[in-house]
């Protein structure tokens, strides 16, 4: 099992010292995450890693999962949607089953301290409030820049029971009568998909596929989706190979559940035609080392987005000091500053001129890369997550702007 | 006893669920802003890139440069010179001025593209003891090498604009043990054109030059 010690040779030790400081500030209190699901999904996989960090910290943290069926998941899976703008109508039935599901699992649940809800699925424990009192707080994992407005209004009259809503980027802040927090996402550098590999591993991986890492690489991990714009990746390479000696690699996997997925895939071999230079790679689920090499191996990243949430792949990424292109989408800004720490692009053309750019000039890319990293260690890893979260607890007690904690 | 005792400091980002299309909604937005959030977008790049010399400019100028494409608004805005300022609202009211000067006889000007909106927000700052202490200059020289950026960030930056000391605390220490050139030096330093590690090391220089006088 991963320690939080494990961490100081990467963030330093003073970052890990100032979370028992913090921690120290929770002493006696009980947090309570819930959700709706153990297992699968982001939210589950964030709560994994973090319950027992938190704990090791001194702070006792559980969680508990509300249990539904089918209706019930039925119409969360609904709001989800509607949500992330798709146009989605909730009937009346259906509203009264999530609200009745929510008041049954508050009746067999028990509630800690403070209570960390996430997201929609089990907003309406809130209704216990009045009875019970304690420290309430929302998180909003999902993209809610566009919500469908009957869900939204729904949702709202809940909402501004809590004590603050938490979301991933600021489009997402609504006016709101609670305060509203921003925590971003984070990649953990010890996972195999980010950890310090060997370049025995990394040649081996590159071997296997057949790729010549003596000439440059460049590559785009992402899954064969529309929203990734594998297609536009494939145009932007070829017109920067009429200037410069180089192979993409195009590689990851395909949602299972996708109509679309097949369609991609065909445009994709298409439009790589029998270019032996371009290497698309269908990898299965937990292929996390090989792209982990992958991504050490090649001279340039890609992360060419239609449409992002976050875009933690483009965290991922910088992590591994590369230089990285990506598209000025969802969350991207957030961690790149443009001719910074990566480049930001708005069309293929760009992104053809800056893959040449890149390979042309090794020392800028060089640098745009190490300083990539140091923007991922300070602001998108495991540990500074961990930190929001503790604040985040402590802030239900503190509203003044400036706070001193002894 | 005459002791500096080092704090350091963690910040929360609030989201203001405010936001500005256009140079006339990004000066109501400032106007009426918490200074916590005028604190947030001047200080934001430095805190997050603090690795970095030069480094990309305050928010406002950023928004109005790459997003509303002005670049004579946003090099006006960029080369505010935060260093020289003590208060939050003397900040707040040159980047007014700016903003109503350009605006008089500059029509409604460009309207940032959808998503590209400049969102307010701000900082909600915890402030938490370290346990180190240094009686003299030779202590303080040790633990400044040891401490996090944070720490170092606090009492220089947050102590004179955002807690509006005057000065940075470590000058205001190195006054109180009478090294008052040693104060004046540190004084000085333009904090927002060093990296934070640079920093330390200037400031390291600094101390212990002054440690042997």
């Amino acid at each position: 099992m991963i320690r939080i010690e494990d961490y100081a040779p990467v963030v330093g030790q003073a970052t890990i010292d100032e979370l028992y400081l913090l921690a120290k500030s929770l002493e006696g209190k009980q947090v309570q995450n819930i959700n709706s699901t153990a297992v699968g999904g982001g939210v589950a996989e964030i709560l994994t890693r973090m319950i027992p960090l938190l704990n090791e910290l001194g702070v006792q943290a559980r969680w508990d999962v509300i249990k539904g069926d089918e209706k019930f998941f039925g119409t969360t899976k609904k709001m989800h949607n509607g949500l992330h703008g798709v146009p989605t109508e909730i009937s009346d039935d259906e509203y009264e089953w999530f609200l009745e599901i929510n008041r049954k699992n508050a009746e067999e649940m028990s509630f800690a301290d403070i209570v960390y809800v996430h997201d929609p699925q089990p907003i309406a424990l809130i209704e216990k409030r009045a009875q019970l009192g304690k420290n309430w707080v929302w998180r909003c994992h999902i993209d809610f820049s566009k919500p469908v407005q009957s869900i939204w209004k729904f949702l709202a009259q809940f909402i501004k029971l809590y004590d603050a809503a938490v979301f991933s980027a600021p489009a997402f802040a609504r006016k709101l009568p609670i305060p509203q927090v921003l925590i971003s996402p984070s990649i953990d550098p010890l996972a195999d998909k980010n950890k310090d590999l060997p370049p025995e591993t990394i040649n081996s991986v590159f071997e296997r596929f057949g790729i010549d890492r003596s000439r440059p690489v460049v590559t785009q991990i992402s899954r064969f989706d529309y929203l990734k714009d594998p297609v536009g990746v494939i145009k932007a390479f070829k017109i920067a190979k009429k200037h410069v000696d180089a192979q993409l690699v195009l590689a990851g996997g395909g949602a299972t559940d996708d109509p679309e997925g097949p369609i991609i895939m065909q445009q994709v071999k298409e439009e790589a035609d029998k270019d032996r230079d371009i290497f698309v790679l269908f990898l299965p689920p937990a292929s996390d080392v090989e792209i982990n090499a992958l991504q050490r191996g090649s001279t340039v990243l890609l992360q060419k987005s239609l449409k992002e949430g976050f875009g933690l792949t483009v965290s991922e990424a910088l992590w591994k000091e590369k230089p990285t292109i990506a598209s000025a989408v969802g969350g991207i800004p957030l961690q790149i500053a443009h001719k910074y720490s990566g480049i930001l692009t708005h069309s293929i053309d760009g992104t053809a001129y800056w893959i040449k750019q890149l390979i042309h000039e090794p020392e800028y890319a060089r640098k745009l890369g190490i300083n990539g990293k140091q923007h991922i260690k300070n602001n998108f890893l495991i540990t500074r997550h961990i930190k929001d979260y503790l604040l985040l607890f402590i802030s239900i007690f503190h509203r003044e702007d400036v706070v001193y904690l002894s | 006893m005459n002791e500096f005792y080092f704090n350091t400091k963690l910040d929360q980002t609030l989201l203001l669920g405010t936001k500005a299309r256009s140079v006339a909604e990004l000066l109501n937005g400032i106007k009426s802003a918490p200074e916590s959030s005028i604190y947030y977008h001047t200080h934001r790049y430095l805190q997050q890139h603090h690795f970095l010399s030069p480094e990309p400019p305050n928010d406002f100028a950023y928004w109005i440069q790459e997003v509303l494409n002005e670049p004579r608004l946003g090099e006006l805005m960029y080369s505010v010179d935060v260093v020289q300022f003590n208060s939050l609202e003397d900040l707040r009211n040159k980047f007014i001025e700016i903003l109503e000067q350009h605006s008089t006889g500059n029509g409604k000007g460009q309207t940032a593209p959808e998503g590209q909106e400049f969102h307010f927000m701000a900082s909600q700052t915890f402030v938490l003891r370290t346990p180190y202490v240094a009686n003299d200059l030779k202590q303080f020289a040790e633990i400044l090498r040891k401490i996090s950026v944070n720490s170092l960030y606090y009492h220089i930056f947050d102590a004179k604009l955002r807690l509006e000391k005057g000065e940075n605390d470590f000058s205001r220490w190195f006054r109180d043990l009478g090294k008052t050139a040693l104060a004046d030096e540190v004084v000085r330093l333009d904090p927002y054109t060093h990296t934070l590690e640079g920093l330390r090391a200037r400031i390291l220089q600094l101390v212990q030059q002054h440690d042997k006088n």
